[in-house]
């Protein structure tokens, strides 16, 4: 324990516990409405878009961040967009955009003498490689996310339920899609530093799976995918500090097991069924 | 005579999916206080009309103009819209149907929630608040989304196919309840159905849809003037033989 406090001693720990916990809000925000609307391994494909135009930035000599944003972004909106027209399923569509992604990034690695600590850091996230622009970038969009999310809640609630009946009650609802695809790039983009390209889609997925599992009302079962994203990446990023191990992979692994003994437990108290006064 | 104000007018109205036209020049009037049964075989085009009128697709050609103001109530044919474990209670459900009225940001009040509570009294489903809606039954969804109908006291109730799931004594209940709606608050009731016989004695007017638009008018002069028509035959007979029994016992 003692040696968690000294942890803190080190500005790079505290710059990861910063831009964990800003990550894992803005994760658990945009995944709760990803995952109500089957659309969690969009994260999946996107994080392997990321991953291609990572070892592009680095074998430009470009920030990767920057770089990463607007193309991820694109991804998004292209993904939905052909999902609309029905030319392409959506879950192929996101197979397709992940596999190039993957064989994007790795022809481009090669090519730029394999694969580099650099590009290793960013594939598997490294607590290290965070610098302070990542930390107020992060706390930023974090803040941005979550009054976004505020100001539009009832409409993507409502997106997420039923877009039919969404269109009918003048949400605009082809907008509102965009939005989601944009700020799922974004989250995914910022998170890459503490978890990984590889990962990242742990972290849209597992809050709200696991939340879900306490059977509560929309609004609590958010609060509560907030919650528990926070709670897997500190103490993930506090194993893998403790342990030596790297942080995106312990983070989901702490994750599932979290997930798991959550199942478990409302399982065998039946605590899921029970009904809590919610005002 | 009592000015007819018209809820809902629809011009030349046609539908596209893909190179197939679901609905062709459709043109028609719904007015204020209106109990409309809108019929038709499956396939033809009924929903797809409901849905153009409503906003949820795109019109290929013509319009629908509703009168300034003009609050809707929908209830969808297939209530069921999320899994078992979508996390979303009764309550909040009814109160999306508030939300088209709000203006940005759509804030939730006590006042909607007093509503929505008084609401599920009114149609006996209290027990169903809190809830989650993906564990209700096919019928108890059913009238959760008939809250979500009525919340925001509507001008103009459209209703597709909503006895469909219903045995008879609780159809019975739910058409007197659109009764009494109609003629108490003067809510225009639009109906999509397949059982003309069921709802014959509520409507006082009929569009038959074939595509295109077979039939607009009273449900009186329906029988008569589409005697020759094969629907006829197979689906509402006994409502034109029903009606015809009514005619003949009036002095």
């Amino acid at each position: 324990m003692e040696e968690l406090f000294t942890a803190f001693s080190y500005s790079f720990m505290i710059r990861a516990f910063v831009v964990g916990i800003a990550v894992a809000l803005s994760a658990s925000m945009i995944g709760s409405f990803l995952v109500l609307k089957k659309y969690s391994m969009i994260g999946h494909g996107l994080s392997h878009v990321a991953f291609a135009t990572v070892a592009l930035a680095l074998t430009l000599g470009s920030a990767p961040t920057l770089f990463t944003l607007p193309v991820v972004a694109f991804a998004a909106i292209l993904v939905l967009k052909v999902n609309e027209k029905a030319s392409v399923h959506g879950d192929s569509m996101i197979g397709l955009i992940a596999t190039m992604g993957i064989a994007l990034g790795t022809v481009l690695a090669s090519l730029n003498g394999g694969f580099n600590v650099d590009l290793y850091s960013y594939l598997f996230g490294s607590i290290l490689t965070i610098t302070r622009v990542d930390v107020w970038l992060s706390i930023s969009v974090s803040i941005g996310i979550l009054v976004l999310v505020g100001l539009f809640y009832q409409d993507l609630f409502v997106l997420v339920y039923d877009e039919e009946y969404a269109k009918i009650s003048g949400i605009k609802t082809e907008r509102l899609n965009v939005l989601l695809a944009i700020l799922t790039a974004v989250t995914i983009t910022i998170g890459i530093r503490v978890i990984g390209t590889m990962l990242i889609s742990s972290l849209i997925i597992f809050p709200m799976v696991t939340s879900m599992q306490f059977k509560r009302s929309f609004k609590v079962t958010l609060a509560l995918s907030g919650l528990v994203s926070i709670f897997n990446v500190v103490f993930g990023l506090s194993v893998s500090y403790l342990y030596n191990l790297p942080s995106g992979s312990t983070i989901v692994l702490f994750s599932g097991l979290v997930f798991i003994v959550v199942y478990l437990i409302v399982r065998l108290t039946s605590m899921g069924g029970v009904q809590i006064e919610e005002r | 005579m009592m000015k007819k104000i018209t809820n809902i007018k629809v011009d030349q109205l046609s539908v596209r999916y893909g190179k197939h036209l679901a609905v062709k020049d459709v043109t028609f009037e719904i007015n204020k206080g209106d109990f409309v049964g809108v019929i038709g075989e499956n396939g033809s085009g009924k929903t797809t009309l409901i849905k153009a009128i409503l906003g949820a697709i795109d019109i290929y050609k013509g319009s629908v103009i509703f009168e300034h103001n003009t609050r809707i109530g929908y209830l969808p044919q297939n209530v069921m819209r999320a899994d078992k474990i979508f996390p979303a209670t009764s309550m909040e459900v009814a109160l999306m149907g508030l939300l088209e009225r709000k203006n940005f940001p759509k804030i939730i009040s006590k006042k909607d929630k007093e509503k929505v509570v008084t609401l599920f009294k009114q149609l006996g489903i209290s027990s169903l608040l809190k809830k989650r809606i993906g564990e209700l039954s096919g019928g108890q969804q059913q009238r959760v989304m008939l809250a979500r109908a009525l919340v925001s006291d509507p001008d103009v109730l459209i209703l597709d196919e909503p006895t469909s799931a219903l045995d008879t004594v609780i159809e019975q209940t739910f058409l007197d309840t659109l009764k009494r709606l109609n003629e108490e608050r003067h809510t225009t009731i639009v109906l999509i159905t397949h059982d003309l016989a069921t709802v014959g004695a509520y409507i006082n007017k009929v569009i038959y849809m074939n595509q295109s638009l077979e039939y607009v008018g009273p449900f009186d002069d329906f029988c008569k003037t589409m005697s020759h028509s094969p629907y006829i035959h197979l689906h509402s007979k006994s409502a034109c033989s029903h009606q015809a029994i009514e005619e003949e016992g009036r002095p």
